[in-house]
């Protein structure tokens, strides 16, 4: 049974997590969490003869790594549901001719991670669907073609810019099994404060990132100490700065100690030039789906709630003098009880 | 809309102000220097280019530019080309955007960058993707230029 409160969906026979997966590029195999991660390409070509190619394939892997290790067979998986940063999410739609499973393709930005799991948690809490794969894919090169200059390009990068993350990661959601499990949702709304610098996310987003959060804890009457831990997706230094202050102003402070974001954690900020930290879908995607569900195993966390964000842009937008909307889903994770 | 000052509400320009307050500041002296530095580097290396074809070759001070610039375009290529020139243009900024050096690693990382849709469609229409703007703007200023000499008769010459 699924009840909803205010734009918040409560699994009551919460959807198991029942496998996860997730394949990253150079960069991300040599920041902190390297060890987390299933495959990690040396190259970020992967072999391929274009960067669309090598993200592609990038969700290929991931996808079935997570079929694998959840122990079925293609067929036996019913939907998939996934997205990308790529025009027309050609990366996810491709990756779902591969696989040849019923495709959903969503499109939420860096917040498609927690957008994808939130809608197969929601089809397999329904009936809809026995087991659903949802996963989401990034690649640099491929977004800084797309959004901002060529790879190669020398221009300086301010201090506010984040570096999208090379990554896929995957998940098998299904009625029954082993694993952690989802117990509720938050779908969040388009928010816009106005932010047009595209070499600024972390200030575009901050503010739907608090507007969820705000969501979340009223629609569930929660505190935010409920939770053992809190990641924001990828608002690195300085969107993780301002959603702190925001959330002090609405009177929802999170302590430090639970709170965290993905794009500050995927990287060794200090030594790897990044600037503010990371981003892009699989950012969010890879430390969940790698490094949190595996904590959660652990038992080192019991409750987890992820905040995935997105900027709502298109490089046509912003040419255009348009302002960054953004939106961020939460979805929390819980250990099964007796786990 | 957004976009519009005229129509941004109370609140996105509080979040405005907020945002800008945590906005880490370029390191604009630190970046001057650095710009100084590597860009006056490029430079010496074009002087040194430019005595050398000068003495060895026989070119006069006027001609000796040409061979210059292309040595100097033909290094920025293949430090584009071996990835190196971003990473080096991330520390020293303008010092390596500003010299011809930049210019030809602006058509140079657009032409690969664009090589996987094609000779035509890919490389040949998106080379001059950053560098189009310059030359428009160049010839338009020197058009502008020409005509206000042509008017006014000023020049040397």
């Amino acid at each position: 049974m699924i009840s909803h409160k205010g734009q918040t969906w409560e699994f009551h026979n919460p959807p198991v997590l029942i496998s996860a997966a997730t394949v990253v590029g150079p960069d991300e195999g040599q920041g902190p969490l390297a060890n987390d991660f299933d495959l990690i390409h040396q190259d970020n070509t992967l072999k391929q003869k274009s960067w669309e190619k090598a993200e592609k394939a990038l969700m290929e892997d991931a996808a079935d790594l997570a079929i694998k290790k959840s122990g079925m067979q293609k067929d036996n998986i019913n939907f998939f549901v996934g997205g990308d940063l790529m025009n027309q999410i050609i990366s996810s739609s491709f990756a779902a001719r591969t696989l040849s499973i019923p495709y959903l393709g969503v499109f939420g930005a860096c917040s498609t991670s927690m957008e994808s799991l939130a809608i197969s948690s929601l089809m397999v809490g329904t009936g809809a669907a026995k087991y659903v794969l949802s996963g989401t894919c990034s690649h640099n090169c491929t977004v800084e073609k797309q959004f901002r200059y060529p790879t190669e390009y020398g221009s300086q990068k301010p201090p506010t810019a984040q570096y999208t993350v090379t990554g896929a990661g995957a998940s098998v959601v299904a009625a029954k099994g082993e694993g952690p499990v989802v117990t509720s949702a938050t779908i969040g709304k388009v928010i816009d404060m106005g932010i047009t610098d595209p070499f600024n996310m972390g200030a575009a987003m901050a503010p739907a990132a608090a507007d969820t959060i705000v969501a979340h804890f009223r629609d569930m009457k929660r505190s935010p100490d409920y939770y053992d831990l809190i990641v924001t997706g990828d608002l690195a230094s300085v969107g993780f700065k301002i959603v702190n202050e925001l959330l002090k102003e609405q009177g929802m402070p999170i302590p430090s100690r639970l709170f965290n974001d993905c794009g500050l954690m995927i990287y060794d900020i200090e030594k790897q030039g990044v600037q503010a930290g990371g981003s892009g879908c699989g950012c969010s995607a890879v430390v969940t789906y790698g490094h949190l569900l595996k904590r959660i195993e652990k038992g080192e966390i019991r409750r987890l709630l992820v905040v995935a964000t997105g900027a709502l842009l298109s490089p046509l937008s912003y040419q255009q003098g348009e302002s960054i909307p953004c939106i961020a889903h939460a979805v929390a994770i819980e250990r099964q009880e007796g786990a | 809309m957004a976009s519009n000052k005229k129509t941004t509400t109370l609140s996105q320009q509080k979040y405005q102000e907020l945002a800008k307050k945590n906005e880490p500041k370029r390191p604009v002296v630190a970046n001057c220097i650095r710009a100084f530095i590597v860009g006056g580097f490029i430079c010496i290396i074009g002087q040194g280019l430019m005595m050398f074809f000068e003495k060895v070759f026989g070119f006069t001070k006027e001609t000796a530019s040409n061979p210059t610039v292309a040595v100097l375009i033909l290094i920025s290529v293949i430090l584009t080309s071996m990835g190196v020139y971003d990473k080096i243009a991330q520390w020293s900024g303008a010092g390596t955007a500003v010299p011809v050096t930049g210019f030809a690693n602006s058509m140079c990382s657009a032409a690969i960058e664009h090589r996987s849709e094609g000779l035509v469609l890919g490389t040949a229409s998106n080379m001059f993707k950053l560098a189009g703007s310059v030359i428009v703007f160049g010839v338009v200023t020197a058009f502008l230029v020409g005509i206000f000499t042509l008017i006014f008769g000023g020049g040397a010459h």
